[in-house]
């Protein structure tokens, strides 16, 4: 008798802006780590974890670091569609969703408290 | 759910992030620097003391006597706990939170 696998929910949980720090690389290369195990995937945005998804951002040119931001547009090839950021968040720093480089569920503070409460595993930055 | 916080909120705004979407019934555990926001002496103490009604918080015992802060009063309602309430909250509150 064979069981199924459990496929649990995971959230990568996004706080920190995308240059100054590691953080927002390493989680990013978790998450596409996490699509090879076929668990239900979902990223969030929220704190300055939404300058992660800002449009326009050259740090190869200016910095001679990696441009991670386009990778973000290639997660739906990978099976991770469930891409979710702040309504607050984007506000308090002058953001809309047209400044993403991914479409996004844009939410409120309150769903967002909701969605991480509704997880199997958090895995936060 | 567990909520972990380990920073200052005198320096860093991880606590305020954690308060702001934690659901009401939720724990919240003050470790490492976030032991600070348990003295009731502090600025933090208002804001803990209201979040102390719609959480459970915990801040760990070992944490509080590395900074010399195991005897000052703290916020009514929040329980210290050792190294092995820690695991127990992880244990028994299943999905764990960091706000790092």
């Amino acid at each position: 008798m064979s069981e199924e696998p459990a496929v649990k929910k995971f959230l990568y949980l996004n706080r920190k802006a995308p240059h100054g720090t590691i953080y927002a690389l390493e989680v990013l290369e978790m998450i596409l780590i996490s699509a090879m195990f076929d668990q239900d995937v979902h990223v969030a945005f929220l704190d300055d974890g939404v300058f992660q998804l800002k449009k326009g951002q050259e740090a190869k040119a200016a910095l001679d670091i990696k441009d991670f931001g386009k990778t973000y547009r290639a997660l739906d090839g990978y099976g991770i569609e469930k891409l979710y950021a702040e309504r607050e968040s984007l506000e308090e720093r002058g953001l809309t969703a047209d400044d993403l480089l991914v479409p996004v569920e844009v939410v409120s503070r309150r769903a967002m408290g909701a969605l991480i409460a509704g997880m199997d595993v958090v895995l936060s930055a | 759910m567990l909520h972990t916080v380990n920073k200052s909120p005198y320096e860093r705004r991880n606590l305020d992030a954690c308060l702001e979407r934690a659901v009401k019934g939720s724990t919240i555990l003050l470790y490492e620097d976030a032991v600070y926001a348990a003295l009731a002496a502090g600025g933090f103490a208002p804001r803990m003391r209201q979040a102390a009604q719609d959480f459970e918080i915990c801040v760990l015992g070992p944490d509080l006597q590395a900074r010399g802060i195991q005897d000052a009063p703290l916020v009514e309602g929040i329980r210290t706990v050792d190294y092995t309430g820690f695991v127990e909250l992880v244990a028994a509150k299943g999905t764990a939170t960091a706000w790092l």
